[in-house]
């Protein structure tokens, strides 16, 4: 076991250097001055000082070699260092840990969500594989596959803010103020990435508890009289949802996209929405810092999978 | 069909009529439609997706305006038809690039294994750590929001997919008897490649493309609803139900219109990939 953690995490060396350096390269490879797009030149309506310019590519040591640059720029990042805003001087660490929380929470809440609708859903539609139940389900994962989450997300605004107006469409409140209505105000964006996310894991899970199913150790649990809602949750459910969890990891990337579409819709203060105020703001190193944080986060996130894979697989570990 | 009296038809017949698989017709005709409607759009009498009529403000669907107006008094069908036209466009191609590079590094992983193979598996993780509409949003920002900017940013997200799913079926005839008689008769590997493994797996590869098409179209949708998409005036779906937002307590129509149309055109792809899907995958099942 230890032997395979340490193999894992020797395989994240490389694939950290190579996140990180596309993070660094993709802002700097792009078309365009750096120091000319963060002081505004080529916009609409800049008036710009060709010292302000020089300023900035001297404070951003633009004149070295970009080797060198990438490795102060990586010593910087793993210090917490990642630059600062050149509009408002807030640094680009600070306003990521400020949102973070709120990032989190909706993650949290949203994989939660989904899971709490694919387990029923997947283990009736395997139960009644073929049959009326089964299609229905599958029918309808199938719509929900085909609707992207800013649809699903406006769909709901307007359903359960504008119509019924059960849930604040925006707003949010912190959880320190008011811990009930904070939940209320991530009900409806939880919920939309919740349902672009459950149709692909009540597949999943569909799959592979048909196969589960056809078991020996199953028939053996119904020739003993046992239940069939006991068979379906104690023995099977347990060896069908490796594949799951797996997809639980992988689907993060998905989940983090929707993630800045659906706090862009709600007004939710998280990683997402200050990742498109940057962008239409042109703060590159807010754009880097937050292209980082991600890719470096689903990095470890799909490490910390295939670890608790193996420890519930054991043939995996070879 | 109706002249037809039923029991002059042999029996077995009606039932077939019955079982018009309506989850793959449905989809192809509806394809059709938006197809012939998007590609002949020029020719056809529509008012100009960008020409604003302001004595018709947000108009409710009429005989005169077929799904309305918006805001500014624009035609939304002949917007949604424009729109259309630009998801459609990014929709083929991005995914037709992805394919052909996907292929490429899939196949080679596939057929000579050893350290290009960690090398290509190493790069398709690095490529998915980048969640792909942050990926996209930040190039297209700093490059510019152009078609063919777009269509090579969304090429980039369909690689690793496709190479994955290369380099598996590679993997599977690379150690078939055809090949091992190939390789005796001396063929080069360029030709094994190409003569041999290529046409035995470009049909399940194919048959995976519709499925990616609905992706990207879903993911443009979303880019240009974000406003990273192709600049206005230019109408996009993402980008006219990202206007209508801010009057949806008034005017719902203005944004659900365009969302019905790439909700239906996103669910018709993927009913039609899942049908060709099943239709490929047995036959090569069967071999």
């Amino acid at each position: 076991m230890l032997h395979y953690i340490r193999r894992k995490l020797l395989h994240l060396i490389p694939i950290t250097f190579a996140v990180t350096a596309l993070s660094f390269l993709f802002i700097d490879l792009l078309p365009g001055d750096v120091a000319d797009a963060i002081a505004g030149v080529g916009t609409d309506n800049a008036v710009v000082d060709e010292a302000v310019v020089a300023a900035i590519r001297e404070d951003l040591g633009l004149d070295r070699p970009l080797v060198v640059r990438y490795f102060s720029w990586l010593a910087d990042a793993f210090a917490g260092e990642l630059g600062k805003s050149y509009q408002t001087g807030q640094l680009v660490s600070d306003a990521i840990v400020l949102r973070l929380p709120v990032t989190l929470q909706l993650l949290v809440m949203a994989q939660f969500l989904a899971v709490l609708f694919a387990i029923p859903a997947g283990i009736v539609a395997a139960y009644r594989a073929g049959k009326v139940t089964d299609k229905f389900v599958t029918t309808l994962t199938f719509a929900f596959l085909a609707a992207p989450s800013f649809i699903i997300a406006i769909v709901l605004a307007f359903l359960f803010a504008v119509i019924l107006n059960w849930f604040p469409a925006t707003g949010y409140v912190p959880f320190s103020t008011d811990p009930f209505e904070n939940l209320r105000s991530f009900v409806l964006p939880a919920l939309a990435l919740a349902l672009i996310e459950w149709p692909i894991l009540s597949r999943v899970l569909r799959n592979d508890l048909i196969e589960t199913l056809q078991e020996n150790f199953i028939s053996f649990a119904k020739a003993k009289g046992l239940s069939h809602s006991y068979i379906l949750l104690r023995h099977a459910l347990r060896p069908s949802s490796f594949t799951l969890i797996t997809i639980v990891g992988i689907q993060l990337g998905n989940l983090i996209s929707g993630a800045v579409i659906v706090e862009s819709i709600f007004a939710l203060p998280g990683i997402g929405t200050l990742l498109v105020n940057s962008i239409h703001a042109r703060e590159m190193l807010m754009v880097q810092g937050i292209v980082v944080i991600m890719a470096v986060a689903y990095v470890i996130i799909n490490l910390a999978v295939d670890i608790l894979y193996g420890v519930l697989d054991p043939r995996v570990r070879q | 069909m109706s002249e037809i009296p039923a029991q002059a038809l042999p029996s077995g017949y009606s039932r077939a009529l019955g079982n018009i698989n309506l989850a793959l017709w449905l989809p192809a005709i509806w394809m059709f439609l938006l197809l012939f409607t998007v590609a002949f759009a020029d020719f056809l009498p529509f008012r100009g997706p960008t020409e604003s009529d302001f004595t018709a403000l947000k108009v409710r669907p009429s005989p005169e305006f077929f799904l309305g107006t918006d805001v500014l008094g624009r035609d939304i069908f002949s917007r949604v038809i424009y729109g259309a036209r630009i998801s459609l466009t990014v929709g083929f191609f991005a995914p037709v690039i992805g394919m052909i590079i996907g292929l490429f590094f899939g196949m080679i992983a596939g057929y000579y294994r050893g350290k290009f193979e960690s090398l290509v598996v190493a790069l398709i993780d690095i490529i998915l750590a980048f969640p792909n509409i942050v990926l996209a949003m930040c190039i297209l920002f700093f490059a510019g929001a152009t078609m063919a900017n777009l269509i090579i940013v969304l090429s980039i997200t369909s690689i690793p997919a496709n190479t994955r799913i290369a380099r598996a079926s590679t993997l599977v005839f690379a150690k078939r008897e055809f090949v091992l008689a190939a390789r005796a008769q001396g063929a080069s590997d360029l030709r094994i490649l190409l003569l041999e493994i290529l046409p035995n797996i470009i049909l399940p590869q194919l048959a995976y493309i519709l499925s990616f098409m609905s992706i990207v179209i879903m993911i443009e949708g979303s880019l240009a609803f974000l406003g990273v998409g192709i600049p206005p005036p230019t109408p996009t779906l993402g980008s006219m139900i990202a206007q209508g937002f801010s009057d949806i307590n008034t005017d719902p129509h203005i944004t659900f219109l365009p969302a019905l149309f790439l909700f239906l055109t996103v669910l018709s792809l993927n009913l039609i990939g899942d049908y060709l899907r099943k239709k490929f995958l047995a036959r090569q099942g069967a071999l």
